[in-house]
This record gives structure tokens, sequence and C-alpha cells, in this order.
């Protein structure tokens, strides 16, 4: 598997190929445009945009979005029929919304997690030079090229 | 039914422009779009104007989707007005809590203009 990780339990291993779906589901559909998956991960100080799903319930845990400003700008672009130079703040809310729709569309396509699970509205973080500390047990991660950008999703499980 | 007036309800305002663009792309004369954030912003559009037809996400701060279905007909203006959720909520629980509290529709993100079009083209006209 091309620049995916996976610090998992082996029942939740299955879940990267879904995780990878839900994903390219929600940027084909929403954005009309396939996700590739990265060759290699990307450099994490490209990474200067973060949006971020909590997950309460039968599955705990954060769903991320990471992707630089110029990702971002070029995905509310695609979403608002708009130039990306024109994307402006609503970039942030373009990437929040993404970060929701593929953390509701994995969940849905995870038996059992669809009632059982709650999604928090989503947080966006901006700037790459930051820490995150949780009682991370499983961590999926993929990493995306859009338009040749990179763009990461993760699953960070706490329970 | 031409020159509706909808009123989209999402905490994301890419995701109303979305919803708008795609009503309009499926073939909908709309005369005008309101937009609310949550269930409480949207219940006092509906009680100071008088729409046709409300678009309205789950998740949302303040007030969620479905609560603003469940009070909805008991605000001035709201009574039978047609709701079509649309959301990532989209489990088989939250469509039958959605569709018991009121709602007529059920569209799970992520979706296409096509999907809005099948899903809110009978709604409407079920209202005419």
């Amino acid at each position: 598997m091309n620049n995916s990780t996976m610090t998992s339990s082996h029942a939740r291993e299955c879940w990267l190929p879904t995780l990878q779906l839900s994903m390219q589901e929600v940027f084909n559909l929403m954005l009309a445009c396939p996700l590739e998956v990265a060759p290699e991960p990307p450099a994490e100080d490209a990474l200067d945009i973060t949006a971020m799903v909590g997950m309460a319930g039968q599955l705990c845990g954060v769903l991320t979005v990471r992707c630089s400003s110029k990702s971002a700008a070029l995905m509310a672009s695609r979403m608002l029929g708009i130039d990306p130079e024109k994307a402006g703040p609503e970039m942030w809310d373009a990437v929040g919304e993404i970060s929701n729709m593929v953390a509701g569309n994995f969940k849905n396509k995870i038996s059992g997690l669809g009632d059982s699970c709650m999604l928090s509205v989503p947080t966006v973080i901006t700037g790459a030079d930051y820490n995150v500390h949780s009682m991370v047990n499983d961590r999926l991660q993929t990493a995306f090229l859009f338009e040749g950008q990179p763009v990461v999703v993760c699953l960070e499980v706490h329970n | 039914m031409d020159n509706i007036r909808a009123l989209i309800v999402d905490d994301s305002s890419v995701m109303r422009k979305i919803v708008e663009r795609s009503l309009r792309q499926a073939g909908l004369s709309i005369a005008q779009v309101l937009e609310a954030a949550n269930g409480a912003e949207a219940l006092a559009a509906v009680q100071n104007n008088k729409v046709d037809l409300i678009l309205c996400d789950i998740n949302m701060p303040v007030m969620d989707g479905l609560e603003f279905v469940k009070q909805l007909s008991a605000v001035e203006n709201g009574k039978g007005v047609p709701v079509v959720m649309i959301t990532t909520e989209g489990s088989e629980g939250h469509v039958v809590q959605a569709l018991s509290a009121g709602a007529r529709g059920y569209i799970r993100k992520p979706f296409t203009p096509d999907q809005v079009k099948e899903h809110v083209l009978p709604v409407l006209a079920s209202r005419s």
C-alpha cells in the first residue's frame, strides 16, 4: 500500500480502504475531481490547513484533512465555481465541509457505526507548527494528490 | 412549480451556495433564496418570510436540523412547508428520525445535482 500508514488493531485494518474510498467519493461528487494516492509522503510544513471533525460514541476519535492553502483555495474554487484567488476565507469553510463529508461518508460505510457514532461540527486550524496530544490507539492515514497538490486524510481512533 | 422561494439551512456558507447552485441546475425557477446558519435562524426566517421549500442540514450549532423540523409547524408560515434534509448523517436511524419529525425527503452528502433534483421535484410536485 503506497504512502499509507496504519498503526491499528487487526480488526480495523480493513478500514483504510474504506477511508480512502470515502475521501475519493467526496472529491469525485462534490469537486468533480479524482484523487490519486500520492507516491510519497508530503512535506509536513506544506500542510498549513487542518480541518478536524470529532467522532464520539461507539467510535471515538478525530478525522483530519490536511492540505496547503493553495490546495484549500483550489477546493473552494472547485466547489463554488469561482477563481481560486477569490476563495478568501471560504477556503477554510470548504476544507471543513470536506472533512465533515468524509467523516460522515466513512462512518456510514462501516456497519453499525451510522447510528452509534456522532460527529462534531468541523474545526479548522491554520498554520503547520502545532502538536496534537490525544489518547490515540489506532491511526489510519493516506496522502492523495489533488490537482498535483498533497491532501492528507487521517483517522485517529481513541477506543 | 415556478418562482420558488427556498430557504437553505446549513452552518457552512460554502454548502449553502452549493445547494443553491444545485437547485438552479435542477431547472427550478427560483424567485428567492434565503439562508440560515442553524435551526434557530431558520425558524426566524420562516416567521418573517413565506417559503415554498426548505433544505436543511442536521448537524448544526445552536439548534440542529431535527429540532428545527419538529418546531417548524408551530411557527407562523411554517405549517405545511416541505423540508428536505441534506446531511452527512446518512444512517437509516437518522432517516427515520428525520421523516418521523416531519421531513419530506433526505439527501446524503456528498451528493450530485441530479440527486437534489430527484429528491426535490417530487416534494414540490406533491405540494402544488
